[in-house]
């Protein structure tokens, strides 16, 4: 069965349409690549699919639910997480405290429990701590968790960022454009990161991503997007060869 | 790091404790006065630091609140033989009259009155972005003035209310400010102070990492208000006597000058700056009179207080732009520099 499914969606910004009538499915523990040129839609998909933006027409399903209309914030808890194009942690929190408030839907203690540090605040808070340092140790952070978490360098916070995404237990896992400002070393520790990610948590990842190496690499199936419309959308060898593909990226020869 | 923040934290709990127990032998009767008065300004200072540093939402509303928490700690307090003396411009309102509760259950009535107005408040303003609770918050604090004076029936009117017994000590006032501060810095420390320090850096990515972000805002409101109710019934006590006019905007502006002083953020910077601004404008109190520097006598310049006082501001927001302590705690100078 698929993990996320998109029937027809369609958003428009005034009179720009960002995305155009566009469908695709994602099966459970791939990893799927959303591609194409800028301005093609990647993000505004992105942002439907995590509830940031509402669609114009059509329908989202996670895991055969309905999250169309769902807040973003509640769309976290039914197991989607996601990462920004530009690095957004916490600034005056350490690597451990960002894991943290990716852990907080995974507590339930009231606020008068914790305004009187009632038992379960102390039980909980705890298991949190520890589940965070497991997530850190995961991902080879725990030698950063004190650090504040801006200061590190721009690959280590690519890596928080995905760390704190895993912490709110997803089902599936949306990065956008994760190996952007990285070398080509960076790049392969990524991809086997994102390996090792998918088959610990068993967990679905859907990413945008330009660098086709790295995509080819790692993705099983990708979809290509241009204006706005799926030109594109199987195999990721596949994809190289298609002739839609191509002229999207390099243009057209003929008419040029 | 729970463990580190315990072990400090006793530390320094068991010093304020000391503090507040000795300060009678230690300060006059005008120094306990001040002190008094300092105490109460933390209370305010440091709820009003949790929506405003810690949470991060410019909000100007403690006059409001502390309007609130005074009046309704008074007409609690005074009896109804009083009150009949008192009101002059119209009869008290028959509510009015009935209202009568020892201090305790009066002081928490009025934090519950204020955080119940502060709800009211927070349900359109948050459901939007943006700079609006500033704007809100500001408004409002004049309509409860406004309120104030057209309300005789409640309020007395500009007369205010006065006699209102003194029955709070300085140890209680004391021991309520550590109270508060613990309740409070109890708050930052769980889930819920970490997610509104995320709403502070970054209301995006909180919401996309699962954070009922209106949610957290409304509590935090709510919570200041409902202290900030409680520190201004203890300052109608501590004053005995209060009129529309001791709540104007002016009361915001010292809090807001004593958390930014302090570092916007820090609960510790809070009750640095309430020591600071209140003591310190106090202290500073000698320059309104006749000076002798170096044996030339200067005549009486009323105001050379607040120019001074403006300038010492200047020069420490120069060295240190966050404040005095930035975000950090007490319990984090120790620590090795992050």
């Amino acid at each position: 069965m698929s993990i996320l499914e998109l029937k027809n969606i369609t958003k428009s910004f005034g009179g720009v349409t960002a995305i155009n009538d566009t469908s695709f499915s994602i099966e459970k523990r791939e990893i799927f690549g959303l591609i194409g040129p800028n301005g093609a839609g990647k993000t505004t998909l992105f942002n439907i699919i995590t509830g940031n933006y509402k669609p114009c027409s059509g329908t989202v399903t996670l895991d055969g639910k309905n999250i169309t209309n769902k807040k973003n914030y509640k769309i976290v808890k039914d197991g989607i997480a996601r990462t920004f194009q530009n690095i957004r942690l916490f600034s005056s929190m350490s690597v451990k405290e960002n894991i943290l408030i990716g852990l907080e839907n995974s507590t339930s203690y009231t606020y008068l429990e914790a305004m009187f540090r009632l038992p379960r605040y102390f039980l909980q808070e705890r298991k949190i701590s520890k589940r965070a340092d497991e997530i850190l140790e995961f991902l080879e952070l725990e030698k950063y968790k004190d650090e504040i978490a801006t200061s590190l360098s721009y690959g280590i916070q690519r890596k928080v960022e995905i760390a704190r995404a895993i912490a709110t237990d997803p089902k599936l896992l949306l990065l956008d454009e994760p190996a952007a400002g990285m070398n080509p070393n960076e790049t392969d520790e990524l991809a086997k990161l994102l390996f090792k990610i998918r088959d610990h948590f068993d967990i679905t990842i859907l990413l945008i991503e330009h660098d086709m190496k790295f995509v080819n690499h790692l993705c099983d199936r990708v979809m290509v997007l241009d204006y706005g419309k799926t030109i594109f959308e199987g195999l990721t060898e596949d994809a190289i060869k298609d002739q839609e593909v191509i002229k999207a990226y390099l243009g057209d020869f003929k008419h040029a | 790091m729970i463990r580190s923040i315990n072990k400090n934290f006793i530390l320094y709990l068991l010093i304020s404790i000391a503090f507040v127990s000795f300060s009678p032998y230690l300060f006059e009767d005008y120094g306990i006065r001040i002190l008094n008065n300092i105490f109460i300004f933390i209370i305010l200072a440091v709820s009003y630091n949790l929506i405003n540093g810690v949470t991060g939402q410019l909000s100007l509303e403690p006059n409001g609140f502390v309007a609130i928490g005074a009046y309704v700690t008074a007409l609690s307090l005074l009896s109804e033989d009083l009150k009949w003396d008192l009101f002059q411009l119209e009869d008290p309102a028959p509510w009015v009259l009935a209202l009568s509760f020892d201090i305790f259950p009066a002081l928490l009535l009025s934090g519950v009155v204020a955080s119940i107005v502060a709800f009211i408040l927070a349900v359109p303003v948050f459901r939007v972005r943006g700079d609006y609770l500033a704007i809100v918050t500001l408004g409002f604090g004049f309509i409860i003035k406004v309120f104030a004076i057209n309300s005789p029936e409640i309020t007395n009117g500009s007369i205010g209310l006065n006699e209102i017994p003194s029955v709070l000590d300085s140890y209680t006032i004391g021991f309520i400010a550590i109270v508060v501060v613990i309740l409070i810095l109890n708050i930052i420390y769980s889930k819920f102070g970490r997610a509104m320090k995320a709403v502070r850096d970054d209301e995006d990515a909180a919401s996309a990492i699962g954070i009922d972000t209106f949610k957290i805002k409304t509590l935090a409101f709510v919570t200041s208000a409902f202290f900030e109710g409680i520190g201004g019934g203890m300052l109608a006590v501590l004053l005995t006597t209060i009129s529309p006019d001791l709540f104007t905007f002016f009361l915001t502006f010292q809090l807001l000058i004593i958390i930014v002083l302090g570092g916007l953020g820090s609960t510790s910077g809070a009750i640095i700056g309430s020591f600071l601004v209140i003591g310190g404008s106090e202290w500073l109190r000698f320059l309104d009179g006749p000076i002798d520097i170096f044996g030339i006598q200067t005549d009486a310049h009323p105001g050379t207080r607040m120019v001074v006082f403006s300038l010492i501001l200047i020069i420490v927001m120069l060295f240190a732009r966050e404040g005095i302590m930035g975000k950090r705690e007490f319990s984090d100078i120790f620590r090795k520099k992050r």
